[in-house]
């Protein structure tokens, strides 16, 4: 690997931004290709691919064998709330290999007690979120029920490109809670972004399982091509 | 995810910054159940100094030394490695893959 792809390398990771590096194997000429710039790639369908399975392989192309090494930023969970779901939804996020940060101004609720090994911000929402750079390997969910915290958070990830929102609250709740956000300012789009009520339909009941049908939803959003991610939805 | 080798790398240009000869190994290929997925990476330098991993822990040694060749010969290589043989659960893996691991130099 040429010094400069690697130095192209470390500086697109260290800005959270996906690229692979395409390698022949035969004799080693290797390209970097920026996540950007898959629409005009020749390669470009199994670019794409491969980043949205985070996965690096061989392919065979115009009879040579390339390698695909796939560096997709780590993903995120940005978790509104530190209640009761929280608890069982931070461990299992970190399972999956998400960097989790958990945001509650209610110290009684963020206390790293309820919460041992997770990053916890005591703050409201408008100071908790902006530092932590809300990007497209983000996911958003909002689980206080306080409008008080979960709306200006909202408001706040309509603002990011996040890839996933999700608030808690049955559909009747939802529907309140649009209302509000729109009153705020939030125009049809952001709010059509909300994935509420939250989590896959497996009929959850428990907080585990809520957070089981919350990370299984975080899941279709993140891998599935964007088809079938539709139907998920 | 596949994006924890973070340091690793960044530790490849640092080295090759200070003068030293480095060299890259990819996992492009595993059959079975192999310990590491495609994509892990194990750097080298010309002290003999790695860090990361291309398996479980029983072939970077010999990764390690072929790498050595490869600083001093520029030209990249292909190694493969089965890891069910009687050695590999000596030294405790039991998982019966095969790997390929691409050797190339930095710089």
């Amino acid at each position: 690997m040429k010094l400069a792809t690697l130095h192209e390398l470390n500086a697109e990771r260290a800005a959270r931004r996906p690229v692979i590096i395409v390698t022949d194997v035969a004799n080693g000429e290797q390209r970097l290709v920026k996540a950007g710039d898959f629409a005009r790639d020749p390669l470009g369908a199994e670019l794409a691919k491969q980043l949205r399975m985070g996965k690096s392989g061989m392919i065979e192309a115009g009879g040579r064998k390339l390698f695909l090494n796939v560096y997709a930023p780590t993903a995120k969970l940005v978790i509104v709330g530190a209640v009761h779901i929280s608890q069982a939804l931070a461990p299992l996020a970190r399972s999956l290999d998400y960097d989790v940060t958990v945001v509650d101004p209610r110290t009684a609720f963020a206390s790293p007690e309820r919460f041992p090994d997770v990053p916890l911000i005591a703050e409201w929402p408008d100071v908790a979120l902006p530092p932590l750079n809300i990007d497209p390997y983000t996911a958003f969910v909002a689980l206080t029920h306080d409008p008080k915290i979960d709306d200006p958070a909202l408001l706040h990830a309509f603002k990011c490109d996040c890839f996933y929102i999700g608030a808690l609250g049955s559909r009747k709740t939802h529907a309140k809670r649009a209302e509000r956000l729109r009153a705020l300012g939030a125009n049809e789009t952001d709010i059509a972004r909300i994935h509420a009520p939250i989590g896959l339909p497996i009929g959850a009941v428990s907080p585990s399982e809520i957070a089981v049908a919350i990370m299984a939803e975080i899941t279709a959003q993140l891998r599935l091509p964007p088809k079938e991610k539709e139907q998920a939805a | 995810m596949l994006n924890r080798d973070e340091d690793i790398l960044k530790a490849a240009e640092d080295w090759q910054k200070a003068g030293h000869g480095v060299a890259l190994a990819t996992v492009v290929e595993t059959w079975g159940s192999a310990p590491r997925p495609a994509g892990s990476s194990l750097v080298i330098n010309d002290d003999g100094t790695f860090l990361g991993s291309v398996s479980g822990g029983c072939v970077e040694g010999a990764v390690v030394t072929e790498a050595l060749d490869v600083i001093t010969s520029g030209q990249p290589r292909m190694l493969e490695f089965g890891v069910a043989d009687e050695t590999a659960w000596n030294v405790g893996l039991s998982c019966g893959g095969t790997i390929r691991v691409f050797v190339e130099k930095v710089g």
